[in-house]
C-alpha cells in the first residue's frame, strides 16, 4: 500500500492509474449495452451526436457509443490474454535461463535472440492470412502472446542474474532450500515490479498490433475491437465524408490508453530505479 | 582471440536464424489441412480476380513448385531452398507474371530512401535537443520539451500520419498527400525528379520524424541526466577543465554511445518500416506494396517479403555488431 501511495505522488502514475481505471469501467458498461454488437442496423444510420445516441451512429448502423464500449472491452482482453500468457513464457525463460546459466542459457537466449531480429509482423501477417476468419479475440491473444516474450525474458534473466550473485542466495542453497522454493519464495518478490512493468509494456504492444493488423482487414471483422471500429471508418470513408464522430472515437480511446499504459509503466520503472526514487520523494 | 570466440559463434548465430527464420515461413502455410494451391485458386476466384487466359495453368504449376508440392515434406524443403538460393522467389499472382524479386527490388529504394534520412534526421535533431534538455534540465523549456515527449512517445507511429493527412489534405494544402513523385514522372538522376520527389516525401517523413525525435530526446536527455551527475564529472570541473571541455569531451561523448547502439538496432527495422505510414500516403516503398499483396491475396509476394526481411534485418544487425567496437573501446567482444 505504500508502495502504491508513494507511485500516486507522481504525475504520470496518478493520471496512467485513473485513466485506466474508467477505461475499465467504460469496458464494463458493455455488458450493459442495449444494443447486440454483432448486428447491423440496431440504429439509425450515420446520425451525429446527439441526446439519444452520445457519440451518434455508424454506416453499419450501431450506436458507436456502446460500439466503443464493447471494443474497449475486446482490445483489452486480447491485450490482457497476450500480456498474462507471454508474461509465463517470459518469466519461465529469463528465470531458468538466468538461474541456470551454462547451455540452457545459451539455447534460450538464441531462441529470443532470434526472435528479436525476425520480421514478427510479417510472421504474423502470414499466419493471419491463413486463418483470417478464425482471428478472435482469444486466438490473437495467444498470437501475439508466442511472439511477444522475447525481449522481457532478456530483462527478467538479467535480474535473475544479479540476484544469483547475492549473499542470500548462498545462504538459501547452503541451508537447503529447494531450487524451486528459493526461485518463488526469494526471487519472485523482487522481480514482481518488474514482470509488472513489462507486463504494461506488452499490453500497449499488444493493442497496437491488434489495430495494425485490424485496420490491414486480417481479423475476424465482426468482432468490435479499437481496431475494427477504426478499420470500418477507413473503409466507409468515414474521414472524406466528414464523419468525424466515427473515427474520432476510436482514435481517442487509443491515445488515451496508449498514454495510460505508458505513463503507468515510466512511472514503475524509474519507481525500480532506486537513485531515481530517491530524487523523487525528494522532490515531492 | 576476438575472432574464435566472438566472430565465429556470431556469425553461427546468424547463419542459423537465417535458416530457423525461413524454415518458419515454409512451415506456416503447411499448418493447415487443406492444398494450399487450391485454397489460394478458390481465394482469387472468390475475389473474382480477372486473369489473362492460360495465367490460371501458369500459377497452378507455379504454385505446385513454390510451394514445393511433389513428393515428401522433405523433398519439398529441399527444392524451397533450391528456388531461394537461385534468388527465385516465384511469381506475382495480382501483378502475374512479374517475379516477386522485381516488384521488391522496384519498392525497396523509396522506403530505405525514406527512411534512412528520417531515422538519421530524427536521430540527429532528437539527440541535439536532449543533450540540451538534459545539460539544463532544471530550465523551463527542458521540462516542457519533456513534457510534450511524454505524450507524443506511447503513440502509435501511424497516429500522425492520420493527423498530417487530415491538416494538409483539407485544412492547408502545402504539400502533395500520396504518392512518390509526380505522375509520370520518369525515375531519373535529374533535379526535376529528386525536387518532386522530395517534395513528395516530406508529410510521410514528417510524421516518421516526430516519434524518432521524441523517443531519442528522451533517453538522450535521461542519459546526459545521470552522466552530469557522475563523480568524473564532478572531479574535471573541480580540476579546473573548462565546462565546455566537459561538455564536449566528457558528458556529451559517454551519452552517446548507447545512442550509437540505438540508432544500429533501429536501422535494421528500415527494411520492414513505417508500413501503415506508407499505405496512409500511398507511398510506392515495400510497405504500400505489402498492403496491396494482402488485399489482394497475394500470399506468394507477401513470402517473398518476409523472406526479403529476414535477410536484410539480420544481415544489417549482423554488420552493426561487426562495427560497434569501432566507437566503444571498451568493447573487446572477450
Amino acid at each position: 500500500m505504500k508502495v502504491f501511495r508513494d507511485l500516486l505522488r507522481d504525475y504520470r502514475f496518478f493520471w496512467g492509474f485513473w485513466i485506466l481505471v474508467m477505461m475499465l469501467v467504460f469496458a464494463g458498461l458493455s455488458y450493459f449495452s442495449p444494443y447486440d454488437p454483432t448486428l447491423w442496423g440496431e440504429v439509425p444510420r450515420d446520425m451525429r451526436p446527439s441526446a439519444e445516441h452520445w457519440l451518434g451512429t455508424d454506416s453499419n448502423g450501431q450506436d458507436i457509443f456502446w460500439m466503443a464500449t464493447f471494443a474497449v472491452r475486446n482490445s483489452l482482453t486480447i491485450a490482457l490474454i497476450a500480456g498474462l500468457v507471454s508474461r509465463v513464457i517470459a518469466v519461465t525463460v529469463g528465470m531458468v535461463a538466468g538461474y541456470l546459466g551454462g547451455k540452457s542459457d545459451r539455447v534460450l537466449m538464441f531462441v529470443s535472440d532470434s526472435l528479436l531480429v525476425i520480421p514478427l509482423f510479417l510472421m504474423i501477417v502470414l499466419l493471419a492470412m491463413l486463418i483470417r476468419n478464425s482471428m478472435n479475440v482469444v486466438s490473437l491473444g495467444l498470437l501475439l502472446a508466442i511472439f511477444g516474450w522475447a525481449w522481457d525474458a532478456r530483462l527478467i534473466r538479467s535480474q535473475i542474474l544479479s540476484l544469483r550473485e547475492r549473499d542470500f542466495t548462498k545462504t538459501a542453497v547452503l541451508s537447503g532450500t529447494g531450487t524451486l522454493r528459493l526461485v518463488i519464495n526469494e526471487y519472485m518478490p523482487y522481480s514482481t515490479p518488474l514482470i509488472f512493468s513489462t507486463l504494461i509494456n506488452n499490453m500497449a504492444w499488444a493493442i497496437g498490433l491488434e489495430i495494425t493488423l485490424a485496420i490491414l482487414g486480417l481479423l475476424d471483422l465482426s468482432i468490435p475491437t479499437l481496431g475494427t471500429m477504426l478499420y470500418w471508418a477507413i473503409n466507409y470513408q468515414a474521414v472524406l465524408l466528414g464523419r468525424w464522430w466515427w473515427v474520432l472515437t476510436p482514435i481517442t480511446l487509443s491515445i488515451l490508453l496508449f498514454i495510460a499504459l505508458y505513463w503507468l509503466s515510466v512511472s514503475i520503472s524509474e519507481y525500480l530505479d532506486p537513485r531515481r526514487r530517491v530524487q523523487r520523494v525528494g522532490a515531492a | 582471440m576476438f575472432f574464435r570466440r566472438y566472430l565465429i559463434p556470431r556469425f553461427i548465430q546468424y547463419i542459423l536464424v537465417i535458416f530457423f527464420g525461413i524454415t518458419a515461413v515454409f512451415i506456416i502455410p503447411r499448418l493447415l489441412p487443406n492444398d494450399p494451391v487450391m485454397r489460394t485458386i478458390g481465394e482469387l476466384r472468390a475475389r473474382g480476380a480477372t486473369l489473362e487466359p492460360g495465367a490460371m495453368d501458369k500459377i497452378i504449376t507455379d504454385l505446385t513448385q513454390m510451394y514445393g508440392l511433389e513428393g515428401s515434406w522433405f523433398d519439398q524443403y529441399i527444392a524451397f531452398w533450391q528456388r531461394l538460393a537461385r534468388g527465385d522467389l516465384g511469381v506475382s499472382f495480382f501483378q502475374f507474371p512479374t517475379p516477386v524479386s522485381t516488384l521488391i527490388l522496384t519498392a525497396l529504394p523509396w522506403t530505405v530512401g525514406l527512411l534512412l534520412t528520417t531515422t538519421i534526421l530524427a536521430w540527429i535533431i532528437g539527440n541535439v535537443l536532449g543533450a540540451f534538455a538534459g545539460y539544463y534540465a532544471g530550465s523551463r523549456w527542458s521540462q516542457a520539451l519533456d513534457g510534450v515527449a511524454m505524450v507524443i512517445r506511447p503513440m502509435p507511429y501511424y497516429i500522425f500520419a492520420f493527423a498530417l493527412l487530415l491538416l494538409f489534405a483539407y485544412a492547408v494544402r502545402w504539400f502533395p498527400v500520396s504518392g512518390g513523385a509526380k505522375l509520370g514522372m520518369q525515375p531519373g538522376w535529374n533535379w526535376a525528379f529528386i525536387q518532386s520527389v522530395l517534395w513528395h516525401s516530406f508529410l510521410p517523413a514528417l510524421s516518421i520524424a516526430i516519434l524518432g525525435m521524441a523517443v531519442w530526446f528522451q533517453t538522450m536527455k535521461l542519459v546526459v541526466q545521470s552522466v552530469v551527475g557522475e563523480s568524473y564529472v564532478q572531479y574535471a570541473r573541480l580540476s579546473g577543465v573548462t565546462e565546455r571541455k566537459i561538455v564536449s569531451r566528457y558528458v556529451f561523448r559517454n551519452a552517446l554511445l548507447p545512442q550509437i547502439t540505438g540508432l544500429a538496432l533501429s536501422l535494421g527495422l528500415i527494411f520492414s518500416g513505417a508500413l501503415i505510414t506508407e499505405i496512409v500516403f500511398s507511398y510506392p516503398g515495400l510497405g504500400t506494396l505489402l498492403y496491396r499483396a494482402i488485399i489482394n491475396g497475394d500470399y506468394n509476394l507477401i513470402m517473398g517479403i518476409t523472406i526479403f526481411s529476414i535477410f536484410a534485418i539480420t544481415t544489417a544487425v549482423l554488420i552493426v555488431d561487426l562495427i560497434y567496437p569501432l566507437f566503444d573501446p571498451r568493447i573487446r567482444y572477450s
